[in-house]
């Protein structure tokens, strides 16, 4: 059975699920990026949207315009880990409680979530269009004058997912263990190779 | 026709495919990511090549860009200098991609340095960026469209080993870059490196290796051989689909050389991600088209 968050997300939606789980989001979906921020953290410039309880997501859109509304045409994740300086002070300052993108994020962040009791998930990057047709509205869309990317569009999804998450509330990082294992692997492999590929004589 | 409606008619087939490009993976890639979905076991690895075919399923059926990030556009140019609109063709693909962004529709990525702002079209300085081989005894054009997302740029790298380092260098750069910025690139990824002496040079061969249809193999047997041995290594690294571990990292590892100095290697990694997004078209002089890398395309 699919498992489905809906917000305003609750602590104690969050607090059982592990990293690795699948979940998928009802509720408001908020882009938000490098610029989004950047401009809430190291700026000091309020956000247009309170996100408390509700879902970002590192994305930003290709959009259409509907007659007066917007159509989302296209959306995807982006690099998480781009959004790294800034995500611990966000998540502190806004209360957001779950935060989509692609990719993991680092120890500063997974701090916040155990702290917080937030979430990262991995959306599968690419998949935009998937994820357009999991949006049923686009509600508003504040800081256009970032440009199309970078605009923090506000949409009503459903059964939004699938949501891999990668950090959990007890501060599990997926990507990290992932990490120290390929490093693992990767020293032996070199090691192979190189014998095999000594063509300076 | 005369120069006028030349133009014209060239701009509206390059807006055409340039749209269609973003919308439909080429079949080498297809088939590739296919044969890779039949190779994972793990839970999360079927999760994640579920989405990514029920994508490409509703891209086709809603007629949307796979991805919502279609990338700085780049051209890359094979003409004759008997091409009737060689002079032309700057022009010519900047109007392209001003339609194609506002018919397909694309994302807008085209930021002005310095100035920081978003231009609204995808053009702007020195955009789309334009790459240029002049072909000996020929009046047609070949032209290849590419479009990388932010996320498989990031890990792009370039630098200049001491000839010490050997090919063995070589190594341990692809694999570097790979496991710290391969994650967050969308694996299974195209893996395009460079070998040349300076870092323009093997930069520049590292992007045009992921131009080649995967799996064709560099002539010279040894850079073939080394082609073989990352691609297998890689994969026993296992980033699997979207670097969630599994039993396969690369759709492919391609090297395109150059002679080089003596006192200088120069290595350059380019990396594309699964929805890898390039297509080839021909144009005769008559401005008749042949596209090769989507057989089954219609403009």
């Amino acid at each position: 059975m699919k498992k489905v968050l809906t917000t305003p997300i609750q602590d104690e939606d969050l607090e059982s699920l592990r990293a690795g789980d699948v979940v998928y989001l009802d509720g408001l979906l908020v882009t938000c990026r490098d610029v989004g921020h950047r401009r809430l953290i190291e700026l000091g410039r309020e956000l247009p949207v309170n996100l408390t309880g509700l879902a970002i997501f590192h994305a930003g859109p290709i959009v259409a315009k509907d007659g007066d509304a917007w159509k989302m045409i296209s959306i995807g994740p982006t690099t998480s880990m781009r959004m790294e300086r800034f995500e611990k002070d966000f998540i502190e300052q806004t209360g957001v409680k779950l935060i989509v993108g692609k990719g993991g994020m680092a120890g500063d962040t997974a701090e916040a979530c155990k702290r917080h009791k937030a979430v990262h998930a991995v959306f599968p990057g690419g998949c935009a269009v998937l994820a357009a047709v999991e949006v049923e509205e686009i509600e508003r869309v504040e800081w256009l004058d970032l440009g199309m990317p970078e605009a923090l569009w506000v949409c009503r999804v459903k059964e939004f997912g699938p949501l891999i998450i990668s950090i959990d509330t007890q501060g599990n990082n997926l990507f990290e263990k992932n990490k120290a294992q390929f490093n693992e692997k990767k020293g032996p492999v070199i090691e192979d190779i190189n014998r095999q590929v000594r063509f300076i004589k | 026709m005369d120069k006028r409606e030349a133009k014209k008619s060239l701009t509206d087939i390059m807006a055409r495919f340039t749209g269609y490009v973003g919308k439909r993976l080429p079949q080498d890639v297809l088939d590739k990511l296919a044969q890779l979905r039949e190779g994972e076991d793990s839970p999360l690895s079927r999760v994640v090549y579920d989405s990514m075919f029920e994508n490409l399923e509703a891209a086709d059926r809603l007629d949307r860009p796979c991805c919502q990030d279609t990338g700085v556009i780049q051209y890359f140019i094979r003409a004759g200098a008997g091409f009737p609109l060689l002079g032309e063709l700057r022009e010519i693909l900047g109007d392209a991609v001003r339609e194609a962004t506002r018919e397909t529709p694309l994302r807008h990525n085209a930021v002005e340095t310095f100035v920081e702002k978003n231009t609204g079209d995808n053009t702007g300085t020195r955009v789309p960026w334009i790459e240029w081989d002049i072909v000996p005894d020929s009046d047609s054009a070949e032209i290849e469209v590419y479009m990388a997302g932010g996320g498989c740029s990031l890990p792009g790298a370039a630098k200049v080993l001491m000839p010490a380092a050997g090919y063995e260098g070589i190594v341990q750069f692809v694999f570097d870059v790979i496991t710290s910025y391969g994650v967050n690139a969308c694996p299974p990824l195209l893996v395009g490196v460079g070998v040349s002496t300076s870092v323009e040079t093997a930069a520049m061969l590292s992007k045009k290796a992921i131009l080649r249809p995967i799996g064709t193999r560099n002539p010279k047997p040894q850079a073939a051989e080394m082609e073989l041995l990352l691609e297998k290594g890689l994969n026993e690294v296992g980033l699997g689909p979207q670097g969630l571990s599994g039993n396969s990292t690369v759709l492919g590892v391609h090297i395109e050389s150059s002679a080089r100095h003596p006192s200088t290697i120069g290595v350059g990694v380019s990396v594309g991600c699964w929805a890898h997004r390039r297509g080839t078209i021909r144009i005769a002089p008559d401005l008749s088209y042949e596209i090769l890398s989507h057989k089954e395309a219609v403009l």
